[in-house]
């Protein structure tokens, strides 16, 4: 009997089509992982599971019947919790008025909430998982892995059979895994069927009954996890072998431009030192928060680092905002575009000139329209960005569209130097293509150029150096020749402390 | 092909939409009820389409018109300045200082006015964009500092400009009149059209402009694109504190004094004029034509009330409903995109 079937979901986005005859199925007691490159569609097949998106077409069985949640609450009254990546908890609230938000037991004829209740409820229900928390203690106070277990609390409160994990270990350390682990197995050992999301692929096989991919919103296959080799998986994943077209440059790098030593700066940057040549594609690995992006931001000013030195074509530079950066010749663009790369309300022109307004002032300060316009449609055709005007809304763009508006902008400032941090996260795989073979060109022009990326067949195929990052330390350098996927995650997970013993 | 689909429609598409755009509609719906509302108040009552009466809403948009463009900008950096009323009045005391205590001449007061203004926004403005104080707080601060200023200076009584022969001619008199004179619009208002017109251009098409936009749309891009964000919001503080200054002196030569327990409730007048002009609180979009608009409303409105003879209570209530409608449109508008 199957606990969840799902058939021939499809589902779009503005410009994006996320799901393609997607189909996955739980049965009770399984540990079934979902997995898939990013943006293979994975975490929008949960949520639509949780009543958070609705489908554009396909049918989902839930106990052998048709189930159309309107929304997450009636998925969850079924008894379909998930447990998001960015856990949904409020901090100033305590343990047990975390787990019975929205359902709190009154008192006085509905008039008061009944506390002693409250926790009561809520220490039998910790109780019964086996965790060991007091109800009352305010959840912004403790760790991440102890939050996280507040919310598969919360989720089981509703007496979930299926439970969702969306990379439930991506915060975590070795010892909160192994008790994150022994909670999975107890459940399982109770019936609940567990959706889980992950990328470590060390973790499957220790977790994992039954593995799903997708890719590219579709549905590859579905596979026994004890009996299937890594390799299978990842080649389901990526489909045709990507590392094996390596993007090579036209020339060999050239002299150093920036050169970054032992830089400081928050928990997440620690004596880090590097340096990229002119015409090289510096790759940037590591796993989620590994500092990789807090490096990026620190060299450019974003965040202010508290020692080290950065020297641009030789030259030490004194970079402390990001103004001081683009005046060195620096340029950075964002992971997270919408939030840090766009103007999003603003027309493709107004992006594409705004680094470099000083350009294109008139001698009286007015903005010359002529030359602004001009250098908007220059970048519209030279980087092929599909828009019907210099005048549209960036917000109106597809991601991928977006994304090369941010490098429009950058272009346009002419800088030595580009940090392209998660350069096609969210963008679909045509577009993906365009964004390396752009990156490739550029470096052929004589662009530095650091690609930080957590999807490793790109870093393989684009990078001439790899960097790999563990928290906030670099912990290897390897050359294209050497790298592979094992050898980078090996680098990626090593620990200080593990290192130390 | 799937990302092309939805950004690629025909080149008659976007003009269309422009023109259909929410954004757009609600500017015609601003004028439109602008019109209405004079229509109205015409039938309903003979003695609001009088000349005379035409020149005492002119009067009395002049000042408020002024700082709510003053306010646009700040409010278009998704910021707000609740000081614009008190600053006003400091301005209009500080002239008074210059003019009547020290006798110096009129243009030095007037300098000094202005300069006034735009100091206290470069202190504003320094506190929002330096100490990281919340708009609403700092210029809160601010507010009630040159209300207290303001009675210190001029000895809590009003400054009168006998001595500056010519001073109540900045607002009162009519210099078109003189050409034109079936035309006695109030310099006051003129001083209204022009600062606005340069206030659009300054808007559209310096970068000061560009950048209020930009800040207001997301700042933490325009940051992280180079731009020193923070010396750009001094600037759009100052640039605001500067035009108060000059709504002062308007206020000031038309009463022919300077007042210093008046200004403090000018700043949700001139918030009104801003939000029913379509500008968005949020930051990001907004205009000086549809200020002006949310301005004239707010004056028509007032003006035609009284004139109707009705109470001043209800004067309140009906300005009190309409700002709210105008907030529900801006809502609506926003949800729909």
């Amino acid at each position: 009997m199957l606990l969840v079937e799902a058939k021939d979901i499809y589902k779009s986005f503005p410009g994006v089509r996320a799901l393609a005859g997607a189909r996955f199925e739980l049965m009770p007691g399984e540990v079934h992982a979902l997995m898939g490159e990013n943006g293979a569609g994975k975490s929008t097949l949960m949520k639509i599971l949780a009543g958070i998106y609705t489908r554009d077409s396909g049918e989902i069985r839930y106990d052998g019947a048709l189930v159309d949640f309107a929304g997450p609450r009636e998925a969850q009254q079924a008894g379909i919790g998930i447990i998001h990546q960015e856990l949904q908890l409020m901090n100033h609230l305590t343990v047990a008025q975390n787990i019975f938000i929205g359902r709190e037991p009154k008192r006085a004829f509905g008039l008061l909430l009944d506390d002693d209740r409250l926790n009561r409820d809520a220490s039998a229900l910790l109780a019964h998982l086996n965790i060991g928390i007091d109800p009352r203690t305010v959840v912004g106070g403790l760790t991440v892995a102890r939050q996280q277990m507040v919310e598969i609390a919360k989720a089981l409160s509703f007496n979930s059979r299926v439970l969702i994990m969306d990379e439930p270990t991506a915060a975590l350390n070795n010892a909160e895994i192994a008790e994150l682990f022994k909670m999975i197995r107890e459940l399982k050992g109770r019936g609940v069927g567990i959706i889980y999301i992950s990328h470590k692929m060390d973790e499957l096989k220790q977790i994992a009954d039954r593995v799903t991919v997708l890719r590219d919103g579709e549905y590859v296959g579905t596979v026994d996890a004890a009996t299937t080799s890594m390799a299978t998986i990842i080649g389901m994943m990526v489909g045709r072998t990507i590392s094996d077209e390596r993007l090579v440059g036209a020339n060999a790098p050239g002299e150093v431009v920036l050169d970054v030593r032992h830089l400081e700066c928050g928990p997440l940057v620690r004596d880090v030192s590097f340096s990229v040549r002119r015409g090289e594609i510096l790759g940037f690995a590591g796993l989620m928060g590994a500092g990789r992006t807090e490096v990026a931001r620190a060299v450019f000013g974003a965040d202010r680092p508290q020692s080290g030195e950065i020297h641009v074509h030789g030259k030490k530079c004194a970079i402390r905002t990001p103004e001081h950066a683009v005046v060195a010749g620096i340029g950075y663009l964002s992971e997270d575009r919408k939030r840090f790369g766009l103007a999003l309300g603003m027309d493709v022109e107004a992006n594409v000139v705004m680094s470099n307004l000083s350009r294109y002032l008139s001698f009286a300060g007015f903005l010359k329209a002529e030359p602004m316009r001009r250098a908007a449609e220059k970048f519209i055709r030279m980087l092929n960005i599909r828009t019907p005007s210099a005048a549209q809304e960036v917000r109106l763009l597809s991601g991928g569209n977006q994304q090369k508006v941010v490098v429009a902008k950058w272009l346009d400032r002419d800088c030595d130097v580009l940090f392209f941090d998660e350069p096609t996260r969210g963008i679909d795989v045509g577009a993906k293509a365009e964004i390396y073979k752009l990156l490739r060109t550029l470096a052929d022009q004589g662009k530095a150029i650091v690609m930080i990326s957590s999807e490793l067949p790109e870093i393989l195929r684009m990078s001439d150096r790899i960097v790999v990052m563990c928290e906030g330390r670099i912990t290897g350098e390897l050359a294209p020749e050497q790298a592979t996927q094992e050898r980078i995650m090996e680098l990626a997970t090593q620990r200080e402390a593990a290192k130390a013993a | 092909m799937s990302e092309a689909a939805t950004t690629q429609k025909s080149p008659a598409a976007p003009r269309l939409r422009a023109l259909l755009a929410p954004a757009a509609l609600q500017k015609l719906l601003a004028f439109a009820s602008l019109v209405l509302l004079l229509i109205y108040f015409s039938i309903a009552s003979p003695a609001f389409m009088q000349t005379d009466n035409m020149i005492n809403i002119l009067q009395a948009t002049a000042v408020n018109g002024v700082l709510a463009i003053a306010s646009t900008f700040v409010i278009i950096t998704a910021g707000i300045d609740l000081s614009v009323g008190t600053l006003m009045t400091f301005c209009a005391v500080i002239a008074g200082v210059v003019l009547t205590f020290w006798g110096l001449p009129m243009w030095i007061g007037l300098i000094a006015a202005l300069a006034a203004g735009a100091l206290c926004g470069a202190v504003s403005g320094t506190l929002v964009a330096k100490a990281k104080i919340p708009p609403f707080i700092a210029t809160l601060g601010m507010m009630l500092l040159l209300k207290g200023l303001s009675l210190v200076i001029s000895r809590d009584k009003p400054i009168y400009f006998n001595d500056t022969p010519g001073f109540t001619s900045i607002s009162q008199e009519s210099l078109l009149g003189e050409f034109v004179p079936s035309l006695p619009i109030p310099n006051a208002a003129m001083i209204l059209f022009i600062v606005a017109i340069l206030a659009s251009i300054v808007l559209n098409r310096t970068a000061l402009g560009r950048y209020t936009f930009a800040i207001g749309s997301n700042e933490e891009a325009v940051r992280l694109s180079g731009v020193n964000v923070d010396r750009w919001k001094i600037a759009i503080y100052s640039l605001g504190g500067g035009i108060c200054g000059l709504a002062g002196l308007l206020l000031a030569s038309r009463i022919n004094s300077a007042q210093p327990a008046l200004g403090q409730g000018y700043e949700l007048d001139a918030i009104a004029a801003v939000v029913i002009g379509g500008t968005s609180l949020s930051g990001g979009a907004g205009t000086i034509l549809g200020t002006i608009i949310g301005a004239f409303i707010m004056s028509v409105l007032t003006n035609g009330l009284r004139i109707m003879s009705v109470a001043q209570e209800w004067q309140f209530a009906v300005t009190g409903i309409i700002i709210i409608l105008a907030v529900f449109a801006d809502m609506l508008r926003r949800k729909r995109t």
